[in-house]
């Protein structure tokens, strides 16, 4: 299981009802349910994804994230997830803003474009940031609004959102030692707690 | 799927239809595939579209052209795996195909029902398949299983007998007909009754048939089968006789001779009665219409797990529709996945082989074959 994961089973309460935004291969809600009597739905739309999903017994429904979550009505879910997704959505701020409307409270990972490595790259080779964990051209990236943690809780601010948790992963040293002190330059994953 | 035989049962105790008469008593005809477990648990109820019938998976004799309707899906090693699963394919009735129905012959005047065979709706045939289920001693179905207006079937058990199926799966199908729909059903129905050779409905005393109405009638429901794009596809303008040429015969395209054929195929083997009744029987299908007209408040009182298919051509059964059975599943809190398959071939993408929808139903049907319970 993925550190960030864990991270965000600790935040959902037993019980509850999870909308999962892009769930992959439904090993969140597979735990969820597993571990937390969970129960909710994933949405996705990779076919094979999909498939795996089925698999395990998840709930998967094909949806696309950009086409809106205007089928679900305000409040109908406890808690609703998206991990590792905000950075491919055309309109990330509005996505944010119906997870706010659909659940009580939502919880978003993304990649931190701000992480040293990344501003290293950029700054003194001069060209866009390929690493492991964001393997991709910039011409074929599905990753199309990158940001910081420092850019999202500006977006937080404007919005008025209000951060519940924050957590920042960094699984390779030194960034596993350093993002308590300087999350905005070590951190390469962001987990965010959000509310009204 | 090898050899296999149809089988008959006459049931005597009355059926209490739902316009209000009862059948004294009928036949259902239906195949089963596969064996039923000692615990009677691995039993999958296979519900058949508008011209669909008992005849699923495999053949009669050897020699036969085509095996049945559905035999890409269902047999060995198959998504509807018949090493695990013990299948059961009724005719429903009103069918034309040994079930009883218009062709048979009504008890009251020894002549065939024809016109004044009851008219049925969906819940009638889930009662008379619940009847089939207490014939074999299923209790509980592991899966029922229909695309289209089987899935109708396949909902409707799910709230006429919540606790008598595990999972619902419903491929290409709607809580109900959109008015476009309904058109295109009376329109096929227009075909057949004003063909001269209709009698009122009386043609087999007549000794008549009115097989161009109802060749007709096929050859509307078959373009609204198909996709603009399949049909582009497959004949695009390509002629099969004459050209363009001045002085040159009169043209054929290939489109009108092939929708002809099946038109005509189609009304050699398939009763014009059966077939205006089967399609009122959709167009009077309304799930929620007994609830408020709220699905959610329908769907609430299922007990199963859902999958929901659809086929991104079909426009007949339309993706959407099969979306809003999702979000009201979704709203009701009840188990359900869905998804959209890629495919130019229109509705008729649920009979046909697809790799990434033989992958999902094979992979949900393995997960419903292993599953405790």
């Amino acid at each position: 299981m993925r550190i960030d994961l864990d991270v965000i089973q600790e935040w959902i309460a037993h019980g509850s009802c999870v909308l999962d935004l892009g769930c992959g291969d439904g090993a969140l809600l597979e735990q969820l349910g597993k571990n937390k009597a969970v129960t909710g739905y994933g949405l996705e739309i990779d076919p094979g994804q999909i498939t795996r999903c089925v698999e395990r017994g998840v709930n998967v429904v094909e949806q696309n994230l950009d086409a809106g979550l205007g089928n679900f009505s305000d409040g109908s879910f406890d808690t609703v997830v998206m991990t590792q997704a905000l950075q491919t959505l055309r309109h990330p701020h509005l996505v944010v803003e119906e997870m706010l409307r659909v659940g009580r409270d939502c919880i978003i990972t993304f990649p931190n474009f701000g992480q040293w490595k990344a501003r290293w790259h950029l700054a003194f080779s001069g060209r866009m940031p390929v690493s492991d964990l964001l393997p991709y051209e910039w011409y074929n990236t599905p990753n199309i609004h990158f940001c910081t943690f420092g850019d999202f809780e500006v977006l937080c601010r404007e919005r008025s959102w209000t951060i519940l948790h924050r957590q920042v992963v960094c699984e390779s040293m030194p960034g596993g030692l350093l993002k308590e002190y300087l999350p905005n330059l070590f951190g390469e994953t962001a987990i965010y707690h959000l509310t009204r | 799927m090898g050899l296999v035989t149809p089988k008959r049962h006459r049931f005597i105790e009355p059926l209490a239809l739902a316009c209000g008469r009862v059948l004294q008593d009928y036949t259902l005809v239906y195949e089963t595939y596969g064996t039923l477990n000692a615990q009677k648990s691995n039993a999958v109820l296979i519900c058949h579209a508008l011209s669909g019938h008992h005849h699923a998976a495999g053949r009669y004799r050897p020699e036969d052209k085509r095996p049945g309707w559905w035999d890409h899906y269902i047999g060995p090693g198959k998504p509807i795996d018949t090493n695990a699963f013990f299948v059961v394919a009724p005719n429903n009735l009103g069918g034309c195909h040994g079930s009883t129905g218009p062709v048979s012959i009504n008890p009251d005047t020894g002549k065939p029902w024809g016109p004044d065979f009851p008219s049925l709706r969906v819940r009638d045939w889930v009662h008379s398949q619940a009847r089939l289920a207490d014939l074999l001693g299923i209790e509980q179905w592991a899966a029922v299983i229909g695309g289209s207006l089987g899935g109708m079937q396949a909902m409707r058990w799910s709230l006429e007998y919540p606790e008598r199926l595990r999972h619902c799966v419903v491929i290409a199908s709607a809580m109900k007909l959109s008015a476009q729909n309904i058109a295109f059903n009376e329109t096929a129905r227009q075909a057949i009754t004003s063909d001269p050779d209709f009698c009122e409905g009386r043609y087999l005393e007549r000794e008549k048939l009115p097989r161009r109405g109802l060749a007709v009638a096929r050859m509307i429901g078959h373009i609204t089968y198909l996709s603009d794009d399949g049909l582009g596809r497959r004949f695009g303008r390509e002629l099969r006789t004459g050209s363009f040429q001045q002085g040159a015969e009169e043209v054929e395209f290939q489109i009108q001779s092939y929708l002809r054929h099946q038109g005509d195929t189609f009304s050699n083997s398939f009763d014009p009665n059966t077939y205006i009744l089967m399609t009122r029987a959709l167009d009077y299908f309304d799930l929620a219409r007994e609830y408020g007209d709220d699905p959610v408040a329908a769907f609430a009182n299922a007990r199963c797990r859902f999958l929901l298919v659809s086929f991104t051509s079909d426009w007949r059964f339309a993706p959407q529709r099969s979306r809003e059975i999702a979000d009201a599943l979704m709203h009701a809190n009840m188990p359900v996945s869905y998804v959209e398959i890629e495919s130019a071939m229109g509705h008729d993408a649920f009979l046909l082989p697809n790799k990434r929808y033989e992958n999902i139903f094979l992979a949900h049907m393995q997960r419903v074959a292993e599953e405790k319970f």
